[in-house]
């Protein structure tokens, strides 16, 4: 019946409004092509010689495809440091942040925690006032943070938004009849997160997990004030010196200057895709959560 | 319950309240052996020192006007993204529309800035060689200070539409079909039926997220303009969270900056107040 009804309406569909759908269509494969080109450009360049790159003879495909530019890379020493703690400061971060956020959404959540409203207020209301950069670097400061590896984990642990996302989820999910049901059978608040609240909260905690991972995988601003030492560098920094301010520093001294400079050129590339690769091939696997979690948030913000 | 709250408030007291309280700063004049508190006051100085600066105008005017560019480009393009996947019919291609639109969000702000670079260099970027095949002339893009607002705004909207789409995606999923069976009785046009049923289905999210863009018109990303920034498009892209960075943190004059920023600050809630009270007394939607 309804397959039926689905045929007629195409035949009833009229001449203006197919020619209207087909504008879409196109308009939306332009737009497809549009975001997909620069991506495949990239990382075509990446695997192409490093004369070819720079002689402008890479369209859409790699040309003489070559390894090069990976095989520089891994070689050098401050990108592989980079690389290191980019992944320490994910790991450790997102684990914070999450059990953070949990900590605090969950009380939230509850219509017995006394004076939640109020709460809920003073954490939101940092999201449309700040004491603005200089006086939050003065906290860091006298805590004695700057130029540590905890000046990028702790203070920009929570976000907001994530609590918000991770609260109203707590609170549709969970019923309140659950949670009287196991004090009466004497049961404490926290075996209670542990054995019930967390196993139904897959869902948000995947949310929460991924939106953390990939801020602090991409994050570059904290590290960029807080941090001295080239050691303690995130992939973030390293890029920003060797791409944007172009320092490619004396390794490949040894090499003609052509070379160099055309080898310097496909490096970039190479360290855009090392840099990026790791979230976009996630990312197919884990979208359905992501668009999840902006609806939780959508439904109530 | 209570004691597991008691570390994230710690985290939302020292971090978010405490430099609020360090604000008072800006009315101060910094002395680093005497601390914050015990640094002399001087009421409204550095907020007059900076109000007479020859730069304040044009800091005020190029954050105004990166912004307003943005939202006036930015914030309609993905309604029109989301109206128009909503139109697909086929359901893997409507996957892929969004899955693909969705994936340059996940790119950094470093990478974004540097595909820029790279794509816009003078000579070997792809877009000046793409220009010299059709025989056109180079154009050093990022050493034109016209360009710079262009340049940051598209490439913005390259890289968020496919995000921002999916909340009105959302919300058009959320219209009533009842609305969509009525309008078919009536015989309503495709466009016709988007103009009368879809618009009107998503004006409460339209007007949020618009609430919330103005609400960060001051508060514009610091992180790209200073990687987009050279000495060259100075002139249009020192905005104000920049200079604050540069005097603030490159020169140390803590006392001066904190009176910028705070300005910005206060100049951004009661813009986001302004708003959402325009909102509420016209369309019934506000943010609280």
């Amino acid at each position: 019946m309804a397959i039926q009804f689905a045929g007629r309406r195409e035949i009833k569909e009229s001449k203006g409004d197919r020619l209207f759908a087909g504008v879409i269509y196109a308009i939306l494969i332009v737009v497809v092509l549009a975001v997909l080109y620069p991506l495949i450009y990239i990382l075509s360049s990446s695997i192409s010689s490093p004369a070819a790159v720079t002689s402008g003879k890479v369209w859409l495909w790699p040309v003489d495809i070559s390894f090069e530019g990976f095989r520089v890379l891994f070689n050098r020493a401050e990108i592989m440091t980079g690389y290191l703690n980019s992944i320490f400061y994910t790991a450790a971060g997102t684990f914070i942040s999450v059990i953070l956020t949990i900590m605090i959404a969950y009380p939230l959540s509850r219509s017995s925690f006394f004076g939640r409203n109020l709460f809920m207020m003073i954490i939101t209301f940092t999201m449309i006032f700040s004491g603005g950069l200089i006086p939050t670097y003065m906290v860091v400061k006298d805590l004695h943070l700057i130029d540590t590896r905890w000046a990028l984990l702790i203070p920009n642990a929570i976000w907001v938004w994530q609590v918000i996302i991770a609260r109203s989820f707590f609170q549709s999910s969970i019923p309140a009849e659950l949670m009287e049901a196991s004090e009466i059978d004497g049961c404490s608040d926290i075996r209670f997160i542990r054995s019930v609240v967390l196993p139904l909260s897959k869902p948000i905690i995947a949310v929460l997990v991924l939106m953390y991972a990939v801020g602090q995988w991409n994050a570059y601003f904290d590290a960029l004030i807080y941090l001295r030492s080239a050691d303690l560098f995130p992939l973030q920094l390293v890029l920003r010196s060797i791409i944007i301010q172009n320092n490619s520093s004396g390794t490949m001294d040894a090499m003609a200057m052509v070379e160099k400079q055309q080898l310097a050129e496909l490096l970039k590339y190479a360290l855009i895709v090392v840099a990026t690769l790791p979230v976009l091939v996630i990312y197919p696997f884990v979208q359905r959560y992501f668009v999840q979690g902006m609806l939780v948030g959508s439904v109530k913000g | 319950m209570y004691l597991l709250a008691i570390p994230p408030m710690l985290f939302f007291f020292i971090f978010k309240y405490y430099p609020m309280l360090n604000a008072v700063l800006a009315f101060k004049d910094y002395n680093v052996i005497k601390g914050i508190w015990g640094s002399p006051w001087v009421g409204f100085k550095h907020f007059e020192l900076f109000f007479d600066n020859p730069l304040f105008w044009t800091l005020v005017k190029n954050t105004l006007l990166l912004s307003g560019y943005l939202i006036l480009v930015g914030f309609p393009i993905p309604i029109i993204l989301a109206l128009m996947i909503s139109e697909l019919r086929g359901k893997k291609f409507k996957k892929f529309v969004q899955m693909v639109t969705f994936a340059p969000y996940f790119i950094s702000t470093v990478v974004m800035v540097s595909i820029i670079m790279l794509f816009l260099a003078p000579r070997l970027g792809f877009v000046n060689v793409a220009l010299n095949y059709f025989g056109l002339e180079s154009v050093n893009f990022l050493g034109d200070p016209g360009m710079f607002r262009s340049i940051y705004v598209w490439s913005d909207i390259w890289q968020t539409a496919g995000y921002s789409a999916v909340i009105y995606l959302a919300a058009l999923a959320g219209v009533d079909p009842t609305l969509y069976e009525a309008a078919k009785v009536d015989g309503a046009s495709r466009f016709q039926k988007i103009w009368h049923v879809d618009l009107p289905g998503i004006v409460p999210t339209i007007v949020i997220i618009l609430i919330l863009n103005v609400g960060n018109v001051m508060a514009i990303g610091f992180e790209k303009v200073y990687l987009l920034q050279n000495p060259l498009n100075q002139v249009n892209s020192e905005i104000i969270a920049t200079y604050v960075y540069r005097i603030g943190l490159l020169n140390a004059n803590y006392s001066f900056a904190t009176a910028v920023g705070l300005f910005n600050s206060v100049i951004n809630l009661v813009l986001l107040l302004t708003v959402n009270g325009l909102a509420k007394r016209l369309t019934k939607n506000s943010i609280w």
